[in-house]
C-alpha cells in the first residue's frame, strides 16, 4: 500500500489486491486504514516518478500504436487511435495486443473504446475487466449507470453529490444543467458535456525526446486537400533533410494537423525498411490525406519521424536490375491494410500439413519450400470438415461421401499417406495417426480426406473422416 | 491468320491498335500449346491486361482447379506474384507443385474485396510485378476498367480469379466486364488407370470471352509440378494428339 498526504491528512493513494481484499480502499485516511489491518506495509508514495514512468509509457504507447498520446495522471493514458486502428487489424486487435503487451511490462490494466474521452476514461476505469468497446455513438447511454466519481471530478464534489442524492452520471445528465451549475460550478457541467461529446477535449499528445521534426504554422488556417498535399510535400523534404543530417531513415512517421478548435488530426504511415525519400515518403502521407477532417480550418502542421533507424548506405550498381524494388508498394499496401496482412509464406519442417507453413516478412529472404512427392491441394481448409463416409475396408478409402448435405461418388483413389502426430508438440498427439487419401469424384474433382487414426486402434484417432482441402 | 491480309485492312488494323494504346505492344504470355495459343490474338495472354478465371459454377469444389490454372499462368509470368486474397485457405506447398515457388509469392489479405480490388490496382499500377492475381466474388464493369487501366500502364498480368458461394453469385459471371479474356475451368473425370489411383487431372478450358478473338474449348492436362497443361488426346485410339507432346510447361490438349 502507498501512502501520501491529501492537504493535511495522510490518506491511502494506492492499495495493492490483497490490500483491496482486506477492505482498503484508495482516499482513505491512512490512521483508518491502520487500523482495520493489524500489519499494514506502508510505503511513501512517489508522485513525481510515477508521473515520470508514465510519461515513458506514454512515449512507448506512442511510438506503438498512436499518433495521438496523452498521460492522464495519476494512472492512466489516453490514446486516440482515430485512422491507426487499422494497423493493427482492428480496434478490438489494438486493444488486445496493448493489454497484452502491458501485461508483458508486468503492467495490469483496463482499457475501453469510446467516442469521447470522458467516456473512455470512465469505462475504462468502472466497467472494463479487462476490455470494453462502445460503439460509435452510443457513448452517452454506456456511461449513464456509471457512478458520479466516473466524471473525473475532485473527491469533495463527489461527496457533495451524493450527499444530494445523485448516483449516476445517468441521473445528473437528466437533471436542469443551470441549477447544478448554480449549485456544484462551472466544472461539473464541463465534465458532463466532454463525456457526452458537446464539448470538444483536445488530447495534448505527448512528444517523444530527440527525434527529427520539422512544424510549419500558417496565418491563415487551411482546409483543401490540395493544400495539405502541397505542404505535406514541403514538410516531408525537409524532414527527409533532417533525417539526412541525423544519418537516418523513417520507418515510422505521424503527420499532425493541428486545427482551429486544438483537436489534432494524426497520419501515420510505417515503413518496412528505412526511407527518406521524399517522394515516396509524400505519397505515403498523401494517400491518407483524405481521412484527415480539417473541420474549420487547419494552423499548424507537425511532421515528426517517431521511429528512425541508421541510414545503411548500399551501393548502387547497374548490373542489378533482378530484384525490382517491391519495398515502396509494400509500404503503400501496408499502410492501407495493415502490415501482419502482408506475408510470404514459408515452409516450415513439419509433417502436419496446416503446421507446414508460417507466415514471414514480404521483403523476407526465404528458405526453399516443401518436399514435393507427396501431392498437396492447393486448398487448406483451417479447419477440416467431417465428411460421412461409406468406407468398405480400414485401408481404404469410402465410395461415397456426404459433404456439406450433398452425396458424392468417388470414383478412384490414392493412399494411403499415414502422417504421425507430434508427440513433441503436444502430449495429445502421441499416438494420433492420420491417414490422408487423395480422391476424385464422378465429376473430375479432386479432393484430399484424411481418417483420424489408423482403422483399428481406437487410440490413434476417432476414426472419422475429414475432408482436409482441395486439388482441383 | 496466315492469309494474305489487304492493304486496307492493314491500316485499320493499325489504326485501331492506335487508337486502343499500346496493350499489343507489351507482347504475350504463351501457353506453349500451338492449338491454344493461335486462338488468342497476340499469341497467348496478353500482357499488361486483366484476364479473369472462374470455375464451374455448380462444382463442389468451389474453382480449386481454376486456382490451379492461375497458379500455373503466374508461375511462368517473370518476377513477383502478389496474390490478394479475402480467404487465407491458400495452401503454400500446393502452390509449389503447381510450379509457382513460395519465394515468388506475397500474399495479401484484404478484409473485404473493395480492398482486394484496390490493393490489386496499386500493384498493377506499381509494374514490377510478374502477376497480380485477385480473388473476388463479384467484379463491375467500373471495378474491372480501373484494373485494366492500371495494368496497360505496365506489362503485369492481371488475373482476377473468381470465388463464389452461393450460386447466386455465379450467375453474375454472365454480366460484362472489362477483362480482355474470360475463363471458365471445370475439372473432368481423369482416365481410367489399368490400376487402381488416380490419372493425371484434366480440365475442360472454356475461353468464354476474348477481346479480338472467338470463343473455343479446350480439354487439357494439367500436370503438377510444371506449371503447364497439355492438349489431351481424349480418346485411347487417337495417339497422333498425345504424340503432339507436352507444351512448355507440362499442359497437353486435344479439342
Amino acid at each position: 500500500m502507498l501512502k501520501g498526504s491529501d492537504g493535511r491528512r495522510r490518506v491511502v493513494m494506492a492499495a495493492d489486491r490483497a490490500a483491496h481484499r482486506a477492505g482498503l480502499r484508495v482516499g482513505m485516511p491512512l490512521t483508518k486504514a491502520q487500523a482495520l489491518v493489524e500489519d499494514l506495509i506502508v510505503h511513501d508514495a512517489d508522485v513525481d516518478g510515477d508521473s515520470q514512468a508514465l510519461d515513458r509509457l506514454a512515449g512507448w504507447a506512442l511510438q506503438t500504436y498512436s499518433p495521438v498520446v496523452a498521460a492522464d495522471p495519476p494512472n492512466g493514458l489516453i490514446l486516440d487511435i482515430t485512422g491507426a486502428a487499422h494497423l493493427h487489424g482492428g480496434e478490438a486487435a489494438l486493444l488486445d495486443a496493448l493489454i497484452r503487451k502491458l501485461s508483458e511490462k508486468e503492467i495490469e490494466a483496463c482499457a475501453a473504446i469510446a467516442d469521447t474521452w470522458g467516456a473512455a476514461h470512465a469505462l475504462a476505469r468502472f466497467v472494463a475487466r479487462p476490455i470494453t468497446m462502445v460503439p460509435p455513438g452510443d457513448s452517452a447511454r454506456a456511461v449513464r449507470n456509471l457512478p458520479a466519481a466516473a466524471l473525473r471530478l475532485p473527491m469533495n464534489l463527489v461527496e457533495s453529490l451524493s450527499v444530494l442524492g445523485f448516483d449516476t452520471i445517468g441521473e445528473l445528465l437528466a437533471q436542469p444543467r443551470a441549477p447544478l451549475v448554480h449549485r456544484f460550478g462551472r466544472e461539473l457541467g464541463r465534465r458532463l458535456d466532454q463525456i457526452s461529446g458537446h464539448l470538444a477535449e483536445p488530447i495534448d499528445p505527448v512528444e517523444l525526446p530527440d527525434v527529427a521534426e520539422v512544424k510549419r504554422v500558417f496565418f491563415e488556417p487551411i482546409g483543401a486537400p490540395e493544400t495539405l498535399a502541397r505542404y505535406t510535400a514541403k514538410l516531408t523534404v525537409q524532414l527527409c533533410d533532417a533525417l539526412e543530417a541525423r544519418g537516418e531513415g523513417a520507418r515510422q512517421l505521424d503527420l499532425h494537423f493541428i486545427r482551429v478548435d486544438g483537436r489534432i488530426e494524426a497520419v501515420r504511415v510505417g515503413m518496412a525498411q528505412p526511407v527518406r525519400d521524399p517522394t515516396r515518403l509524400t505519397r505515403l502521407l498523401c494517400d491518407r490525406i483524405e481521412t484527415v477532417d480539417p473541420g474549420f480550418g487547419i494552423e499548424r502542421m507537425r511532421l515528426i519521424a517517431t521511429q528512425a533507424e541508421p541510414w545503411v548506405h548500399t551501393q548502387i550498381t547497374t548490373q542489378d536490375n533482378n530484384a525490382p524494388d517491391l519495398a515502396g508498394l509494400i509500404d503503400t499496401l501496408s499502410n492501407r491494410i495493415g502490415a501482419e496482412r502482408i506475408y510470404r509464406l514459408a515452409a516450415v519442417e513439419s509433417d502436419v500439413p496446416e503446421r507446414s507453413v508460417k507466415r514471414t516478412s514480404p521483403l523476407a529472404v526465404i528458405p526453399l519450400g516443401w518436399p514435393l512427392h507427396w501431392p498437396r491441394p492447393i486448398r487448406l481448409f483451417r479447419r477440416p470438415e467431417p465428411v460421412l463416409p461409406l468406407a468398405e475396408l480400414p485401408d481404404h478409402p469410402p465410395r461415397v461421401l456426404t459433404w456439406r448435405g450433398t452425396r458424392h461418388r468417388v470414383v478412384a483413389a490414392d493412399g494411403p499417406e499415414r502422417i504421425f502426430g507430434e508427440w513433441w508438440k503436444q502430449d495429445g498427439e502421441t499416438w494420433a495417426v492420420r491417414d490422408y487419401f487423395r480422391v476424385e469424384l464422378d465429376t473430375g474433382e479432386r479432393l484430399w480426406l484424411f481418417r483420424s487414426g489408423d482403422g483399428e486402434d481406437s487410440a490413434t484417432g476417432s476414426h472419422q473422416w475429414f475432408l482436409h482441402g482441395m486439388f482441383a | 491468320m496466315s492469309k494474305p491480309v489487304p492493304l486496307g485492312l492493314a491500316e485499320l488494323r493499325q489504326h485501331i491498335q492506335m487508337l486502343e494504346g499500346s496493350r499489343r505492344a507489351a507482347g504475350a504470355l504463351p501457353f506453349g500449346i500451338e492449338r491454344i495459343d493461335t486462338r488468342l490474338p497476340g499469341g497467348g495472354l496478353t500482357l499488361g491486361a486483366v484476364h479473369e478465371v472462374a470455375g464451374r459454377d455448380q462444382g463442389v469444389v468451389d474453382g480449386a482447379a481454376a486456382a490451379l490454372f492461375v497458379a500455373g499462368i503466374a508461375a511462368r509470368s517473370e518476377g513477383q506474384v502478389l496474390w490478394c486474397l479475402t480467404q487465407p485457405d491458400l495452401f503454400a506447398p500446393g502452390l509449389a507443385q503447381a510450379g509457382l515457388d513460395p519465394q515468388r509469392v506475397i500474399c495479401v489479405e484484404a478484409g473485404d474485396e473493395k480492398s482486394v480490388l484496390m490493393c490489386c490496382e496499386e500493384a498493377l499500377r506499381h509494374g514490377s510485378l510478374g502477376a497480380v492475381v485477385a480473388e473476388v466474388s463479384r467484379l463491375s464493369l467500373t471495378a474491372s476498367r480501373r484494373l485494366q487501366l492500371a495494368a496497360e500502364s505496365t506489362r503485369t498480368l492481371g488475373l482476377v480469379l473468381r470465388r463464389w458461394s452461393r450460386p447466386r453469385d455465379a450467375a453474375e459471371f454472365g454480366l460484362p466486364t472489362a477483362a480482355v479474356t474470360r475463363w471458365r475451368i471445370a475439372a473432368e473425370a481423369s482416365r481410367a488407370l489399368p490400376v487402381p489411383g488416380i490419372g493425371t487431372a484434366r480440365w475442360r478450358l472454356e475461353l468464354l470471352r476474348c477481346k479480338g478473338g472467338n470463343t473455343a474449348e479446350f480439354d487439357v492436362e494439367a500436370h503438377n509440378g510444371q506449371a503447364g497443361l497439355a492438349l489431351s488426346a481424349p480418346l485411347a485410339d487417337r495417339p497422333a494428339a498425345a504424340a503432339a507432346g507436352y507444351g512448355q510447361g507440362g499442359y497437353r490438349a486435344a479439342s
